[in-house]
């Protein structure tokens, strides 16, 4: 190899991390204005309704099927909670939504991408937090609703217009700042 | 007071590893034999004034003095002791403590058995090290004090995520930690190397143990994360291709390569300016991991509470350590004497086919793990990438690994023929066909888990015929029990580590064969799975230090004979207000019983059961590898460096 295709090559680690270090840093300055943020996305859907979709019932859960029409005139705000079972994170979040449901906040579920079994076990080992539980297995309504992963949650208010979305568990604090915040503004 | 005297004792921290980066390296750049030596002592007295901000932590944690805001974010007076000490490095501040402790540890073991080095070169590396300590110590001070004080004292503290209180989390951090930050002194020997503008076999003969140590370490860590993921999280789950998971996945991939480069280097003097390069990269993908589960820049359930200032502060650091050592390759690599050519067919051959398949895993596992964070930034666009993706990308890399695996062991050095190597693996291959065979006739049509099986038994006897073929075993049977004495230990360990990974990758497959039975049942009834009975006895309350329970006791019968009594529990925290549920797993040599209690319904308890076969091989696999590794350690090769006198002590942490 001639010695200054050598010398190039011998730069190039230096150039990707470079590179790298740009971007990690655009993304630390993004966090700081709310620009790049990896939780709450600012979903193209606020402000808007759900699309049009029906979902069919978790059947051994005996839980109510979930369809957009379920997310119109309703009797007050509900939480549409995209998760699975195979998702760490929702291992997580899973107390929060239970402590909403005995608080009597209505959160529905959208399992996603999920065997019905292994969405069973989930529930039963963790509890089920959830009024209504639709089935997305091929990810078709997840794609309708811009999901990009498990754990996500929207906050649809009661005239099923969606005000708000979380991509991530909902922590304890996220339950605390930004949740309960959404349940008094929208009661 | 405790936090008044650890805060002090990290400040002298910073001034000493100061010091210990000016003083040697101006020492060896002037060639004055008194300011290289000072590095030594000032490596001692830095590891002393660590280790008591380190203890005067420990010891907060333990008397749960409530003035200090990491006592009382993260512990409570009824949290047991072990959790209590474990709690230290739970968190940011504390795990960073932690950091820095075991980097002053390294240092003290550099210069504690580096007597041995030339002096320029090990004033360097502890010069390197140094530096490495001032600016992660600068970090701490400046954002993350692990003594800061809260007055009034709060009452009590506010406990610890519950999922997190575990013996195995316990020790998970310090084991990966080790691995980590061992990184740093093959990134310090690199370093220095760049530096002298010199890298030799006695270059790599140094190296090597520092990467086989952390490399052990990291095998541990690793492994203990994996077998916490089963037992606490699992439904059967052991590795999620979570981001964190991934950034200790990444220096592990560039270390194993780093260790079987440094071999070339040391037998052959060639792949120098490649194994620089790794050794960088090694200690590179640590503080990568470092700055993504710290900075906040992804989304996972193992990140720390974060804050952009402090992202920005260690993505500084990551730049200064991995852009300044890359800057300093770009300059000086290009003079090392380019390596010589050798035939493809060899034993380096081999070794060369390992980093390449090893590197692109790394490359694979990089890119998936950071490609959504810059789609994000650069297109505006979500996606997730997850398991689907890296096991498809994974697995056409893993299968010519694990068929060169066994076959690169037996490749002599510079020429080698494929043929009598084969020759030598026949018995081997119609084992794992075998297997093959076996699985697919009483298990079913199910072919991943099959040739899973295959690749195992592959990897095993592959490791197997190594052995017999050093010491002879077929060729001369009466003189083996003296060859197998004399063989170095190094080669033990590296047969014993390639076992190793068959063994896991058994365990793998076997996990694959995995069945599962959920139901509700009343006390006395009882459920069948996998030919044994599973008989829930009764539900009653427990009583722990910081949590009530229901637990559920479970008979498992087999054939009417007893086999095990299980008590899966739904433990409760009142602190936090969390439930938690407790496997039960009853671990056989074959198979795991997997046992987890869901809700009660009108008397009746839902039960999970699970039977894993092989399951515990996995880790078992895990820790042969990291045996493996421990062994080689103790070779001779390693303990006698090239110019020390004959049994000086040079045994590596």
């Amino acid at each position: 190899m001639p010695m200054t295709s050598r010398r190039v090559l011998m730069l190039a680690p230096l150039g990707v991390a470079a590179a790298g270090g740009l971007g990690f840093y655009a993304m630390l300055r993004g966090l700081g204005t709310g620009e790049y943020d990896p939780h709450g996305v600012p979903s193209a859907l606020v402000g808007r309704t759900p699309p049009e979709f029906s979902l069919p019932p978790l059947v051994p859960s005996g839980l109510p099927l979930l369809a957009s029409a379920d997310l119109q005139n309703l009797e007050g705000p509900v939480l549409v909670n995209f998760w699975a079972s195979w998702c760490v994170p929702c291992v997580v979040e899973h107390p929060q939504l239970m402590r909403l449901k005995r608080e009597g906040v209505a959160v529905y579920g959208v399992n996603y991408k999920d065997k019905p079994e292994a969405a069973m076990a989930f529930l039963a080992r963790h509890g089920n937090p959830f009024q209504r539980l639709g089935r997305d297995e091929p990810g078709r309504v997840a794609i309708d609703w811009g999901v990009y992963g498990v754990p996500e949650t929207y906050f649809v208010d009661r005239k099923g217009v969606i005000r708000w979305r979380w991509a991530g568990p909902i922590t304890p604090e996220v339950l605390e700042q930004d949740v309960r915040a959404l349940l008094r503004h929208y009661a | 007071m405790i936090g008044e005297f650890g805060h002090f004792a990290l400040a002298l921290a910073l001034a000493l590893a100061l010091a210990q980066t000016v003083l040697p390296i101006l020492g060896a750049a002037r060639n004055e034999p008194r300011l290289m030596a000072a590095a030594a002592p000032l490596a001692f007295g830095h590891l002393l004034a660590v280790g008591a901000a380190f203890l005067a932590l420990i010891t907060a944690f333990v008397v749960n003095d409530t003035s200090v805001i990491t006592v009382v974010q993260n512990s409570h007076s009824a949290k047991p002791l072990l959790f209590k000490v474990a709690g230290a490095w739970g968190n940011h501040e504390g795990s960073m403590l932690l950091w820095v402790m075991i980097l002053a540890l390294c240092g003290g073991a550099v210069a504690a058995f580096g007597r041995a080095l030339p002096g320029a070169l090990r004033a360097r590396v502890l010069g390197v090290l140094g530096l490495v300590a001032v600016g992660f110590l600068v970090f701490i001070l400046a954002t993350s004090n692990p003594f800061g004080r809260v007055w009034p004292p709060a009452p009590d503290g506010q406990g610890l995520n519950p999922v997190l209180q575990d013996p195995g989390l316990a020790f998970h951090p310090p084991m990966l930690y080790l691995g980590y930050v061992g990184y740093a002194v093959t990134f310090a020997f690199a370093v220095a190397a760049l530096i002298e503008g010199r890298v030799d076999a006695a270059w790599g003969r140094w190296v090597r143990p520092w990467a086989l140590g952390s490399w052990c370490f990291l095998t541990l860590g690793i492994t203990l994360g994996s077998y916490w993921a089963y037992y606490e999280l699992g439904w059967g789950g052991y590795w999620f291709w979570d981001p964190v998971e991934n950034a200790s996945l990444l220096p592990w991939l560039a270390g194993t390569a780093l260790l079987h480069s440094a071999v070339v280097v040391e037998k052959r003097e060639a792949l120098k300016v490649w194994s620089v390069l790794l050794a960088l990269l090694a200690f590179g993908f640590s503080l990568l991991g470092t700055f993504l589960v710290r900075s906040g820049v992804l989304n996972s359930v193992h990140a720390f509470a974060n804050d952009p200032a402090r992202g920005v502060f260690i993505l500084g650091l990551l730049l200064f350590y991995v852009g300044g050592s890359f800057a300093l390759f770009a300059w000086r690599a290009p003079s090392m004497a380019p390596t010589g050519m050798f035939a493809p067919l060899s034993r380096e051959g081999g070794l060369v086919l390992n980093n390449l398949l090893l590197c692109s895993m790394a490359a694979v596992v990089l890119s998936g793990t950071l490609w959504p964070m810059f789609a994000d930034l650069l297109f505006q666009q979500k996606i997730s990438v997850g398991p689907p993706f890296f096991n498809t990308a994974l697995l056409p890399l893993a299968v010519p690994l694990i068929l060169a695996m066994a076959a690169g062991a037996l490749l002599p050095w510079k020429r080698a023929r494929l043929w009598p190597v084969l020759q030598r693996l026949w018995w081997a291959a119609l084992i794992a066909a075998g297997g093959v065979a076996l699985v697919l006739a009483f298990a079913g049509w199910r072919i991943g888990p099959a040739f899973g099986i295959g690749g195992g038994l592959w990897l095993v006897c592959g490791a197997l015929a190594d052995l017999a073929d050093r010491i002879g075993l077929f060729r001369r049977p009466a003189a083996a029990w003296g060859r197998a004495l004399g063989l170095p230990r190094a080669a033990w360990g590296g047969a014993l580590a390639h076992a190793g990974l068959g063994v896991s990758v058994l365990g793998i497959a076997g996990m694959g064969l995995a069945s599962d039975r959920l139901a509700a049942v009343q006390p006395g009834q009882s459920l069948s799975l996998a030919g044994y009975e599973w008989r829930l006895d009764k539900v009653a309350d427990a009583i722990g230090p910081n949590w009530t329970a229901r637990r559920a006791t479970v008979t498992v019968l087999r054939n009417g004979d007893l086999v095990t009594v299980m008590t899966p529990e739904r433990r409760f925290f009142p602190v936090g207000r969390t439930t938690t549920t407790e496997a039960a797993i009853h671990t056989t040599f074959l198979a795991d019983l997997y046992a987890v209690m869901g809700e009660e319904q009108n008397g009746a308890a839902v039960l999970r059961l699970h039977y894993n076969p092989l399951a515990s091989w996995i880790w078992f696999g895990g820790g042969i590898m990291a045996l493996g590794g421990a062994l080689s350690l103790t070779d001779r090769r390693i303990r006698v460096a090239a110019p020390a006198p004959r049994g000086a002590a040079k045994a590596a942490a």
